[in-house]
């Protein structure tokens, strides 16, 4: 469990990048942190392994606080994929890449043997085994470095900017990814600014601006909440723009998904 | 100054080269910048003082003035030659320096190198915090371990860099092809540095004081410290 | 014109052939004949090809290397050797038409991605291509920085007559600006025609393209048995046909 109590914290450039934020996330939980670029998203998600400290107020993992902890130690239960993979990457194949966290945390030799294993199985990535993670593709990498994370199996998961230059396909298996990861049990945590992406996957909505927290609910109810997105500039998903022209039709205006949008109007034109 | 400042082994003269260099500190208003580069110089500065005063304790190569006078006015002297790089350098900014490398005739592909590098340090030292970053997050402890440890432990963060690096160079060199680099032999400036009448009296001035200082140091006995303050100093 | 497909299917590799990367600046082999704006590729240095057919990239840090915006846009144009006036006159244009001027003095670190992005193509503007490619310009960007450079690149399009290839995958922002679609797949071209056509196509769909959301939901509808004309690629448009189809 993640417990923020109204953390500020100022860049040493000068920016204030917090401004008093507090929110808990349980265990198990789905979470999208949402906003434009320079609200503040990244720089709450790192405060939850502690690679940021607060300047005021505190970060509780598990009870712990976050000041009390080094980085290192907190990674064991706080998994972070960083939105480049390449700024990770850097052994001599994917297999040494996955091993090197289990490493870090000591595992025994047979225990990390097992684990690359089902690491790489579980991100289709077997055939790799031994290759350098250089010669990979865009996508390729991402996947070796979400590989290399999971390994360890960290409790909670963020992911900053996952969907960053993939296509169409590599989200939807991405997103289908996100979704069994916490199916099993995994707090996950996602930062990014696809609206789009978050509509199709419906999680509980943190949506910031200026250093803030201004919402925090179902997406649903967010995204689809005019002043809300224009506060933090944020554009909503197409269907729910599309549905916003409708509201003279008595149609309801909270719709993010297509299949529901299409529901929607296929029962209001047969029962007129 | 710089050369000025070789060619005295005397505490005065040295400590009238570094009060010089105040007021163009002042003008050129980088007063924090050049305080924290004194800071720095200031710890290698002590340490030369030490060995000076350790070993001349021991040997005994001086002469003329007392062996404290001598370490301090080593100490001088090396704040003032470090001092007058850094005035340099603080208050030239890096297009100035290319441009007026590209003048004098330096081939373009040089002074491009230099801006280049110039304006992608601050993205490079952003990078490497966040491929530390990145690291620590994977259970990575840069700050224990004996030194040879430590050594090894910057590798994961080096290669990435490297690799980084690298990509970028590429990405680089294909905007430069797609805006048209090459395509003439005599390339144009759009800013052009005039030497302006400041610019003449000041080289004109340093001439003037390069030939002083020789002056001084050939055909002026300076007395030391020692002489002038006795029983001050041991 | 939007250029898309999956990842991998060779757009960028397309790109880089329309200015010369290919083949003078990447190693490998060329077959079958590229012309581009008159000119044959083979033949022409790239920097001869610069002057018609400009490119901006997916990463804006990487793009900016000059110390300062205006330097970084006035680049192209020194390389050229052109005369300093007529230098300082192209730069205060290609300023003003991407709407950058009040960033003249600026460092490229200090900018947005969005910025930058403007500054690149403002660099490459000041060189007046005919053409102008754009790969995947918006990557970086969130999607309001990204509907920003869009309307750029519109205006580039409609005011200037600048021919426009845009690869993009975020067809839901970009395809309201399109008049022609090509979706590639596997280094060949799948699909060529009119938006409005080959979004409604499940083909299309089945590539991994993704289509706009707009799109997505006519498609379902029609499947459903509604009855539903045009095709809408903004949400704007379908609002519109929307409203017509529920009068009824």
């Amino acid at each position: 469990m993640i417990e923020v109590k109204d953390v500020r914290f100022t860049y040493p450039t000068g920016v204030e990048a917090l401004k008093g934020v507090s929110l808990t996330i349980g265990d198990g939980e789905f979470v999208a942190i949402m906003g434009q670029n320079g609200a503040g998203k990244t720089t709450l998600v790192k405060h939850f392994n502690g690679l940021l400290k607060p300047a005021k107020g505190v970060v509780l993992v598990d009870g712990v606080s976050t000041k009390d902890v080094s980085v290192a130690k907190l990674a064991r239960t706080v998994g972070f994929v960083f939105q480049n993979p390449d700024h990770q990457l850097f052994s001599e194949t994917v297999e040494e890449e996955i091993a090197f966290g289990l490493r870090n945390f000591g595992f025994d030799a047979a225990t990390i043997e097992k684990r690359v294993t089902w690491a790489l199985n579980l991100l289709d990535l077997e055939e790799y085994r031994k290759t350098s993670p250089f010669m990979l593709s865009g996508g390729e990498r991402k996947r070796v470095a979400l590989a290399s994370v999971l390994a360890w199996d960290p409790k909670i998961v963020i992911l900053d900017e996952p969907t960053i230059g993939q296509d169409h396909r590599q989200k939807e298996n991405l997103r289908q990814f996100i979704v069994h990861l916490n199916s099993q049990g995994k707090t996950v945590v996602v930062v990014t600014h696809d609206v789009e992406f978050v509509a199709e996957c419906s999680p509980r909505v943190v949506l910031m601006t200026g250093g803030e927290i201004v919402a925090d609910g179902e997406a649903k109810k967010i995204l689809t909440d005019t002043a809300l997105t224009l506060r933090a500039s944020i554009v909503p998903p197409q269907v729910t723009r599309i549905f916003l022209g409708l509201k003279d039709f008595g149609l309801p205006s909270d719709v993010i998904d297509v299949s529901e949008a299409k529901r929607l109007l296929v029962d209001y034109l047969r029962g007129g | 100054m710089f050369v000025v400042a070789v060619l005295f082994n005397e505490f005065i003269p040295l400590a009238v080269l570094f009060l010089l260099q105040l007021p163009f500190v002042f003008v050129a208003g980088v007063k924090r910048e050049f305080l924290r580069s004194l800071r720095g110089a200031a710890f290698f500065a002590t340490i030369i003082f030490v060995f000076n005063f350790v070993f001349g304790y021991f040997y005994q190569t001086y002469g003329g003035e007392s062996l404290l006078e001598y370490s301090l006015t080593m100490s001088l002297r090396f704040l003032v030659l470090v001092e007058s790089f850094s005035i340099f350098f603080l208050t030239t900014s890096p297009d100035h320096l290319g441009l007026a490398l590209e003048q004098s005739r330096v081939p373009y592909e040089f002074t491009f190198a230099f801006t280049t590098a110039v304006r992608f340090v601050p993205v490079l030292a952003e990078e490497a915090q966040t491929i530390m970053d990145a690291q620590k997050a994977r259970g990575l402890e840069l700050e224990r371990g004996n030194f040879l440890k430590r050594v090894r432990n910057y590798i994961p963060i080096l290669i990435p860099l490297i690799v980084s690096a690298i990509r970028r160079s590429l990405e680089l060199a294909e905007t430069m092809e797609s805006r048209a680099w090459g395509a003439s032999p005599k390339r144009t400036n759009l800013y052009v540095l005039k030497m302006k009448l400041g610019d003449l009296v000041l080289v004109a001035l340093t001439v003037a004081f390069l030939a002083l200082g020789v002056y001084v140091r050939y055909f002026v006995s300076i007395p030391s410290l020692t002489q002038l303050i006795p029983g001050f100093f041991f | 014109m939007i250029l898309t497909g999956p990842s991998g299917c060779g757009k960028t590799t397309l790109c880089r052939c329309f200015n010369g990367l290919i083949p003078h600046f990447y190693e490998g082999e060329l077959k079958g004949e590229l012309r581009v704006a008159g000119l044959k590729v083979t033949e022409h240095q790239i920097f001869e090809m610069a002057q018609r057919v400009g490119l901006v990239f997916q990463n804006p840090e990487n793009q900016l290397f000059a110390l300062s915006v205006e330097k970084d846009v006035a680049f192209g144009l020194e390389n050229l050797g052109m005369a300093r006036d007529e230098i300082r006159k192209r730069v205060d244009w290609a300023l003003q038409t991407t709407g950058i001027e009040d960033l003249r003095e600026r460092a490229p670190h200090e900018l947005s991605g969005g910025q930058q992005q403007r500054v690149a193509i403002a660099s490459v503007l000041a060189m007046q291509p005919k053409i102008m490619v754009f790969d995947e310009p918006t990557s970086f960007l969130d999607p309001l920085g990204a509907q920003k450079i869009f309307e750029v690149i519109n205006d580039l399009n409609k005011k200037l007559g600048i021919t426009v290839i845009l690869v993009e995958h975020r067809l839901d922002l970009a395809s309201r600006y399109a008049d022609h679609v090509i979706v590639m797949d596997s280094g060949k071209i799948a699909l060529d025609g009119k938006p409005r056509e080959i979004f409604n196509l499940e083909t299309t769909r089945l590539l991994g393209v993704g289509v706009p959301k707009a799109v997505r939901l006519w498609g379902l509808l029609q499947q459903s048995g509604v009855k539903v004309e045009g095709v809408p690629v903004s949400s704007e448009e379908a609002t519109q046909y929307l409203r017509e189809v529920l009068k009824r």
